[in-house]
């Protein structure tokens, strides 16, 4: 019995990433976009065929909060899109997620962020999650993060059952109108101050469910979230990146000015 | 009357060509249909026709014969005298709760006549989804516990009603819809095929691989176009939903370890899924494989180099959860906790028509991959279901074991020696599909039987789209398993199922 257990956590090894700070994700990974300039005719092609209405053609511009990263664009006109691996992509403000054919880096506006969040969360941040018509994509990929890989709870990030014990919330999906009361309650029974995360395209814009009836985003109306994380899903790293600028544990511009 | 057959790998259906009973014809058809346990219903659902006329199709699985069988019936709002045929198949009854729910349709002497998913233009015009009707007990010496719709945890909402006799959990009710998003009719609205596939692959993200199969297959059989001609096309399919069936199982794995306070396991197994789902990511650049199924093709041919890391990482992979897999089998700790806990029995989940690997783990072979096989299933793998009969929480965990084994192997026979120069065909996304057709697609998930239908309009446009997690038959089994059980099981007896809230509210 001692016999196997030795064996797995030899073959286990050591598994944490030492610096999460020093993540470089795969080429392959669909991080922040880049546009190139390009002609009328090929922007309204594009503009066209995106199922969430995330590309503008004049001026040119593509919205991450609504992009899905299917990468379809890039196929259809690899001269005028490509897709980086650059995960720094969580914002403060909601139209920082706009990228324009001048956009080399998402930027981190810290003037965004409440004083009192990196004042009183630099160190310890308990974040309870809400799923409101996710697809359970991004909220595996939250639960990610305090994986034996990432393990986000070392820096004292992490998710808590109660929302009483909740410095924050953190929401997934476009908002279903049968979460929508839940969500609010959920949010209500936090303490102040608390921090208001949106994970993923679908929960920063609606997505695909933007214009469906079953779908309630009137919480966004009196509330305004501190963190906008484009993706679908909402990578690990995404996610680890943007809340450690946040709390002021990381600086973005020290990585993206290299 | 003989219904209209056909097969998971035929093509699209003639509408015309589908028998159209009247309900009394219908019901004694379904009748003797489901009284064989070869026989199960993979989909039941109505389609507006006229102001207040249905049409109302019913698709039923033949395992020994391979078969689907397909009828219809016409139905009138104003219609009665419907008898309700989940009386005597308890099978029927999500089906005919979303029937009521939708359009209004009664069937007389329905048990438990409640709300699905409470829609926003639910027919019942009863209530919103906080309201649904849970069933009580009357006594002093029971207590209630309700847990939702927001769980201790980063997973979905649905809420859960309890009666309990101090520890023991007498009836636990289990009241879905908080995540439905409107899946269906957003992609019968869409003329964007891009997006009905973006949209598949959102439907339940872990299993995105499997919907979206599903959906493609869907639209390539109404093309009548062959995947089996299309280069590595099938090959890379099934790759892909193997590689997600054992993310998925490992993950469950890890679930499970974590719930009984089995540290070790659980680690070894999150890393394992890590993994798993990198490998899926260095393929697709997405760890839950979307952007990777395609209709028509493929973006992501398989190239030598990705084939080598695939074979190498797998083999690993294998070689560690097998490890893992020992070491449960042989901590009496372990065993003290999973067997015996949550059982349901064979004939429990042959009448409530439970699917995939939780069916399998009850004795049930249920098994889209032997009884109903497409692609490399039908030729290049001769699949062998894993079947256990003890139905317990020990099971469905083995069960899981045993298919990460059973995939990784499926994975390296298909990829060993694959000729990765033939590659496969580009996406389209312009076609034009046939006017007045039926198309469905099965697909074995992870979680079991995935069932997806459109129906084509005059104009040869998707006028009707349906969705079936296997979710929708498997919920039910969650609720039988912890029947008797003390409450303090229930994590994990819902981690042995895992089943899918999105998937089911569609």
């Amino acid at each position: 019995m001692l016999f196997n257990k030795l064996k797995v956590f030899k073959s286990h090894g050591s598994q944490y990433i030492p610096d999460l700070k020093a993540v470089e994700l795969p080429a392959i990974f669909r991080g922040r976009p880049e546009l190139s300039e390009c002609d009328a005719q090929t922007a309204e092609e594009l503009v066209s065929m995106c199922p969430t209405g995330a590309i503008t053609a004049a001026p040119f511009t593509l919205d991450m909060g609504r992009c899905l990263f299917c990468g379809e664009c890039v196929r259809r006109a690899p001269q005028a899109v490509r897709f980086t691996n650059d995960y720094r992509i969580g914002a403060t403000r909601r139209e920082d997620l706009v990228v324009t054919t001048s956009t080399r880096s998402i930027p981190f506006t810290r003037e965004a962020v409440r004083k009192e969040i990196p004042a009183m969360f630099a160190h310890a941040l308990k974040l309870r999650q809400v799923s409101a018509g996710g697809d359970a994509s991004v909220e595996m990929e939250l639960n990610a993060t305090g994986n034996v890989n990432f393990d986000f709870g070392r820096y004292g990030v992490e998710f808590v059952a109660s929302p009483r014990h909740a410095d924050g919330v953190v929401v997934t999906g476009p908002v279903s109108r049968n979460m929508a009361e839940a969500l609010q309650v959920c949010y209500d029974a936090v303490p102040d101050p608390k921090v208001l995360i949106v994970a993923g395209s679908e929960a920063v814009s609606g997505g695909l469910y933007a214009e469906s009836t079953e779908v309630d985003r009137s919480f966004y109306e009196s509330h305004t979230p501190d963190l906008w994380l484009p993706g679908a899903p909402t990578h690990p790293m995404i996610f680890i990146e943007a809340v450690m600028n946040l709390i002021g544990r990381d600086r973005r511009e020290d990585h993206t000015q290299k | 009357m003989k219904w209209f057959t056909t097969y998971n790998n035929g093509s699209a259906i003639d509408l015309r060509q589908i028998p159209s009973l009247s309900y009394a014809e219908f019901f004694e058809a379904v009748r003797e249909r489901l009284s064989n346990p070869a026989c199960h219903v993979a989909h039941y659902f109505g389609v507006p026709v006229e102001e207040t006329r249905l049409r109302v199709w019913c698709m039923i699985l033949n395992d020994e014969e391979h078969t689907i069988e397909v009828a219809s019936y016409d139905v009138d709002y104003y219609d009665e005298e419907l008898p309700s045929l989940t009386k005597e198949f308890a099978a029927m009854h999500p089906f005919e709760r979303d029937m009521t729910e939708r359009w209004g349709i009664r069937y007389d002497g329905m048990p438990w006549d409640k709300p699905l998913r409470a829609p926003s233009r639910s027919a019942r015009r009863a209530g919103t989804v906080d309201e649904y009707p849970f069933y009580k007990m009357e006594s002093a010496s029971l207590h209630e516990v309700n847990v939702g719709p927001i769980h201790a945890g980063i997973i979905e909402p649905g809420a859960f009603r309890f009666i309990c006799n101090g520890e023991e959990v007498l009836h636990l009710e289990i009241s879905l819809g908080y995540q439905h998003r409107g899946a269906e009719r957003q992609i019968e609205t869409s003329k964007n095929l891009l997006r009905q596939v973006l949209l598949a692959e959102g439907i339940a993200g872990d299993s995105a691989v499997t919907h979206t199969t599903a959906l493609v297959r869907t639209i390539e059989k109404l093309a009548s176009f062959d995947s089996s001609k299309a280069g590595n096309l099938d090959v890379e399919r099934a790759v892909a939903l193997e590689l997600e069936r054992m993310a998925m199982h490992i993950a469950d794995t890890g679930a499970l370890c974590m719930d009984v306070g089995y540290q070790l396991g659980q680690v070894a197994c999150e890393a394992l899924r890590t993994m798993t789902i990198n490998t899926t990511q260095l393929w697709c650049g997405n760890r839950f494989g979307k952007g990777l199924i395609r209709p028509f093709g493929t973006n992501f041919p398989l190239t030598d180099e990705l084939r080598a890391t695939i074979l190498k990482n797998v083999e690993e992979i294998r070689r560690r959860y097998n490890e893992v897999r020992h070491d449960i089998k042989t901590t009496p700790s372990l065993l003290s906790r999973m067997e015996q806990c949550g059982i349901v029995n064979a004939q429990q989940m042959q009448r409530i028509g439970g699917v995939g690997q939780a069916a399998r783990a009850s004795g049930v072979a249920r098994d889209l991959r032997v009884s109903h096989p497409w692609g490399v299933f039908t030729d290049r793998i001769a699949h062998q279901s894993i079947i256990k009969e003890q139905g317990d929480v020990m099971a469905r965990l083995m069960m899981r074991c045993r298919e990460v084994l059973q995939a990784a192997d499926t994975i390296t026979s298909l990829l060993t020696d694959l000729d990765c120069s033939v590659g496969s065909p580009a996406p389209q996304w312009e076609v034009k599909l046939p006017p007045y057709q039926l198309s469905t697609a099965l697909v074995e998930g992870w979680r079991g039987e995935c069932c997806h239908v459109a129906i084509t309009d005059g104009e040869g446009r998707v006028a009707c789209y349906r969705v079936k997690d296997p979710s929708m038959h498997n919920w039910l089994a969650l609720a039988i398993a912890v029947r008797s059980e003390g409450i303090s099981d229930f994590p994990i007896c819902n981690k042995s199922f895992n089943l899918s809230y999105c998937g089911h509210d569609l």
